[in-house]
């Protein structure tokens, strides 16, 4: 069900609930249909969480699908028919649906944002012969199963670990001050434990200038984070590190102001952080944590675009990751389907294989697969809050905003 | 010998049965593969929900944690095969100790402490929860990361390393299901079946004539138990991965208990039953929501509530000893007794 | 690690558990004395919050100056269950029970959810920041009152039971149904009050619980456990057993996320509900088997 954003945090009354049924009924007849009628189109399915624990994220990655329409009509790029899927945040409903989608006359598959979840869809998806386009997915053992048909332009929790070091690195430079010791927070689920894994791989090839005292790993159900930055907080670090969700970045701000404790800096590498609800919920103490995400350049024309879309449809929701991928993921799809001159999925897959566009939203040279059909020159970047809005800060090249340096105590905001 | 499990089933029964076999035998044919992954989710759901019958339906206890044994059977396997590369149906007698394991420390602690009733039910909620932290921070299968099987190719049908089509992964639970069915009536003629019976109906008279109780109950548990780690077993090489929180999950374990209840604890029939009706009550519901563009998420789940709330009220033994009835399939009156 | 820490920890631990003890307290009544397998607890909360939610954004109101009517209305709906859905199931078999109430559980959670979105929702009072100092040990400001209002709660409920007449005679069914009935109590009416007080005492602990947490539709089903944890630890049919359980949980679990990793440390809860259910299956304050 797509609420709007006024309808939350503002009040519950009568109207926001019937609008929010009212946008329920709508969402079901979705705007894709009118395409369907121009003649054939490439039958897309999309898969995402849209109910169940992740319902959040995946309506947000909605929003990416819905202004993707506009745009890639724009740049010249064939309609595409889009298929809803719910993979209600459970692997078994994503593999039935996907299986279900492609019953239906789905030439092509995207999703699914959960590792678990797609790696169900992945396996359907090569055993059909329908390739798949992941918009977000972290884990590394998805595309080192030797498929054919499962395409990934997303950074694995490898390189978005790798990229937020290199990133730290260079904001420690420009700033002049680094941390000596962090301690290391993160949620105990999938992303958390990837995350943390791909720390230990990567920290010992870069050298920071930082140790880290300690580890600590909660629950992702925890309702209560007083105990786990009591404890943060008694290893004596000068910065946090963090991988968290939306819900446990605003326990955690709450937590630090409770407790009295400005670190030097928060550094993120994961989502919550950054996101709407944040900013919604904190106000002024939302401002200065750092965040090291997959993100887009805002300096590229496209992103302009996209920026401009989203305001219009959707005015007051910050451009982010899940907009930007799930909107690549179709301008991929567009792309290869134009290329192909064919919706014939094995078509499509040796179309997708042969991807090469500059012209696109996220950071780096742009989408190109390597044999593993994973998009390896994908790069991170840095942002920090600012004011409810977002910058840039790193990498230099695709900066567009001087970075705040240490955060601003919590007890000297107004 | 073997004429005498098959004495007091009236032939109608067994004609439908038979029929029914057989069409779940062809339905491949004529199937698309949406249709076979559903039906594959109504085997499974029909045979674990049987293993756990006979837990409830024979030796009376409420086991709210059936999950662990799942999350055990899948877990052992999958780690031999991806650590050591041992095929499943080795791996598979190694699910079938560790789970029996399991549930005799469980049964061992709940029969001679006598914990029982809803006790009984919260101590197999709490298994199952440890069991869910345990593997959340066990490395060696992944953590909370989750543990991925390997997936090479899917031109052929490995049955030696359950690695295939879902129409082969039906095949295999559709014999699981069929077997456990036919175990589960073997094992109710059986001395140890009316034992069983026995002690559900007056523990107290059973124990007068000699029956050892805490042995027969921990017969039942320990079978049970290893019966559900089968389908942990073709679990994880289905899915082919695994995550603690979902799969030891407390909402696993009601799951896996709705299909028994709705189709009649303690009846034979009734865990299938209740799997094709739940199964297809889902689908059909999803079905009219998408019809009326009401698409809308938790309408699905309220009816679903709504539907098991209405069987609960007013078919408390279930949906099939009625249409057993009606049916006119319940033949002599000890047969209804022993709730078949 | 500095002593400071430790005390820290413990004491919002133990404030954080009185008010778990509180919810616990609404099932120990209904469990001691229905005998109905409340599977619906922590759902039934949820709603309460979820109230508490609404009328504070709507209103500003603070959750906890709205205790009282919020306890009420889950009360009204409490008794309204009893009386209405529970009572032909009471001399049902358990697994009867608890599927009629997991049905509730999961009709309340996916009605929440559609009304309410999957999305954390919380309340933030305007003292949601404060916090205590008293030398090296600060304590948050929310913990305190709630604990205050939990305390305070518990106590108005203890003098019911003990004082009142009503509050006697609903003991009175609890020790000996067959001797209520002799006697000539409307056990029916009572049963349902009863339902309708443990209900009331779970909407105060959500009025309460709700300046600690975040509510999401998925918060039922956790604490529903917790609350069975808590009133089996303390001792099923012993008031103060549920506060004390609760206040244990709330310490144990606490120390233990601070010396072990914290996402593990349910673990102890559920090792400490086993060791009970073994060597102490009346809980620590509950009263022997006779």
């Amino acid at each position: 069900m797509r609420r709007s954003i006024e309808g939350r945090g503002r009040g519950l009354n009568r109207r926001s609930v019937a609008k929010g049924l009212g946008a329920g009924i709508v969402a079901g007849v979705a705007p894709f249909r009118i395409a369907r009628a121009q003649g054939a189109g490439l039958k897309v399915g999309v898969l995402l969480p849209r109910s169940g624990v992740q319902a959040g994220i995946g309506q947000d990655c909605q929003r990416g699908v819905e202004i993707a329409a506009g745009i890639l009509k724009d740049i010249g790029l064939p309609d595409l028919t889009i298929m809803n899927g719910d993979t209600e945040s459970n692997v078994e409903t994503a593999r039935s649906r996907a299986e279900r989608l492609i019953g239906e006359g789905a030439q092509l598959l995207i999703g699914a944002f959960d590792s678990g979840q797609t790696t169900a869809i992945a396996q359907v998806a090569e055993q059909k012969g329908i390739p798949l386009v992941i918009n977000i997915a972290a884990a590394p053992p998805i595309t080192e199963q030797g498929y054919k048909f499962v395409f990934r332009n997303f950074p694995t929790a490898g390189m978005i670990v790798g990229d937020a070091f290199a990133n730290q690195k260079a904001i420690f430079e420009a700033t002049g001050k680094a941390p000596q010791s962090v301690v290391f927070l993160h949620v105990n689920d999938t992303f958390g434990v990837s995350m943390q894994k791909g720390i230990d791989t990567v920290l010992p090839k870069f050298n920071m200038p930082y140790k880290i005292l300690e580890t600590i790993a909660y629950d992702p159900a925890a309702r209560d984070l007083s105990v786990e930055v009591s404890k943060a907080r008694a290893t004596g670090a000068e910065a946090l590190l963090t991988v968290s969700r939306l819900n446990d970045a605003i326990l955690l701000t709450r937590e630090l102001v409770k407790q009295r404790w400005s670190p030097l800096a928060i550094l993120s590498m994961g989502p919550g952080w950054y996101e709407d609800q944040y900013f919604k919920t904190l106000g002024k103490l939302s401002d200065d944590p750092l965040s090291f995400v997959p993100w887009y350049d805002p300096n590229k024309k496209l992103s302009k675009q996209l920026e401009d879309a989203l305001a219009k449809s959707h005015p007051g929701i910050n451009l982010n990751t899940n907009h930007i991928y799930t909107f690549e993921a179709l301008l991929i799809a567009a792309d290869a389907y134009k290329r192909a001159a064919s919706s014939d999925p094995k078509a499509l897959a040796d179309a997708i294989r042969a991807t090469d566009i500059t012209e696109n939203v996220s950071i780096g040279p742009g989408i190109k697969f390597d044999a593993k059909g994973q998009n390896d020159k994908l790069k991170n970047a840095a942002i920090q809050n600012r004011g409810g809005k977002l910058v840039t800060v790193a990498p230099l090249a695709a900066a567009n905003a001087k970075v705040v340096w240490p955060l601003t105590a919590y007890d000297k905001r107004a | 010998m073997s004429a005498r499990w098959l004495d007091d089933v009236p032939s109608r029964g067994l004609l439908l049965l038979l029929l029914l076999l057989a069409a779940l035998i062809l339905i491949p044919a004529f199937a698309n593969d949406y249709l076979i992954t559903v039906l594959i989710l109504i085997l499974y759901f029909a045979y674990v929900g049987q293993a756990w019958n006979l837990m409830m339906g024979l030796a009376g206890q409420l086991s709210l944690g059936h999950a662990l044994y799942i999350g055990l059977g899948a877990y052992a396997a999958a780690a031999l095969y991806v650590h050591f590369g041992i095929s499943p149906w080795i791996g598979l007698w190694a699910s079938l100790v560790i789970a029996a394991a399991a549930g005799g420390v469980i049964g061992f602690l709940a029969f001679r402490f006598g914990v029982a009733g809803v006790y009984f039910a919260i101590l197999t909620i709490a298994f199952a929860e440890f069991a869910r932290l345990a593997f959340d921070h066990w490395p060696w299968v992944g953590g909370s990361a989750g543990f991925f099987l390997p997936v090479a190719n899917y031109a052929r049908n490995d049955l030696l390393n359950l690695r295939g089509s879902p129409t082969m992964f039906y095949y295999l639970l559709l014999a699981m299901t069929a077997g456990a069915f036919l175990l589960c009536h073997v094992l109710l003629r059986s001395r140890a079946g009316y034992y069983w019976l026995a002690i559900r109906e007056s523990p107290d008279a059973a124990q007068a004539l000699g029956i050892n109780l805490f042995r027969y109950r921990m017969y039942v548990v320990v079978l049970s138990a290893a019966m559900t780690s089968l389908g942990g077993v073709v679990f994880a090489f289905y899915y082919n991965n695994l995550f603690p929180e979902q799969v030891f999950h407390i909402s696993r374990s009601i799951e896996l208990i709705l299909a028994p209840i709705i189709g009649g604890i303690g009846t034979l029939f009734g865990p299938i039953l209740g799997a094709f009706l739940l199964t297809a009550l889902a689908e059909g519901v999803g079905e009219v929501m998408r019809a009326i563009g009401l698409d809308v998420p938790g309408v699905k789940q309220i009816f679903y509530g709504f539907c098991l709330l209405v069987v609960v009220m007013f078919l408390p033994d279930g949906v099939w000893p009625p249409l057993a009835k009606a049916l006119r399939l319940d033949g002599k009156p000890s047969q209804d007794r022993s709730g078949c | 690690m500095p002593a400071s820490i430790f005390l820290n920890v413990a004491v919002s631990g133990l404030l954080t558990g009185l008010v778990y003890g509180l919810m616990a307290l609404g099932l120990s009544v209904i469990f001691g004395v229905v005998r109905v397998v409340n599977f619906a607890h922590g759902e039934m909360m949820t709603i309460a919050m979820y109230i508490a939610v609404a009328l504070f954004s709507a209103y500003r109101l603070d959750p906890l100056m709205m205790l009282v009517p919020i306890a009420a209305v889950l009360f009204a709906l409490g008794y309204i269950m009893q009386a209405g859905l529970i009572n032909p199931f009471i001399n049902r078999p358990e697994h009867s029970q608890f599927m009629l109430l997991v049905a509730v559980a999961m009709i309340i959670v996916n009605a929440l959810l559609l009304i309410f979105g999957p999305d954390a929702r919380s309340v933030q009072t305007s003292y949601a920041y404060d916090s205590f100092q008293l030398g090296a040990v600060i304590v948050d400001a929310t913990k305190v009152y709630a604990a205050l209002a939990a305390g305070a709660v518990a106590t108005g409920l203890f003098a019911f039971f003990r004082y009142s007449l009503t509050g006697k005679a609903i003991r009175a069914c609890a020790d000996n149904y067959q001797g209520a009935l002799v006697v000539g109590l409307d056990v029916r009416r009572l049963y349902a009050l009863t339902f309708g007080l443990g209900a009331a005492c779970v909407g105060a602990a959500g009025s309460m619980l709700v300046i600690l947490l975040d509510v999401t539709p998925a918060l039922g089903p956790s604490y529903t456990l917790l609350a069975f944890v808590i009133v089996i630890t303390g001792g099923l049919g012993s008031m103060p057993g549920a506060l004390l359980g609760g206040m244990l949980i709330g310490v144990t679990e606490a120390l233990a996320g601070l010396l072990f990793t914290p996402s593990a440390k349910s673990m102890f809860a559920f090792g400490m509900l086993v060791l009970v259910l073994l060597f102490r299956p009346q809980g620590i304050l509950g009263k022997s088997p006779s």
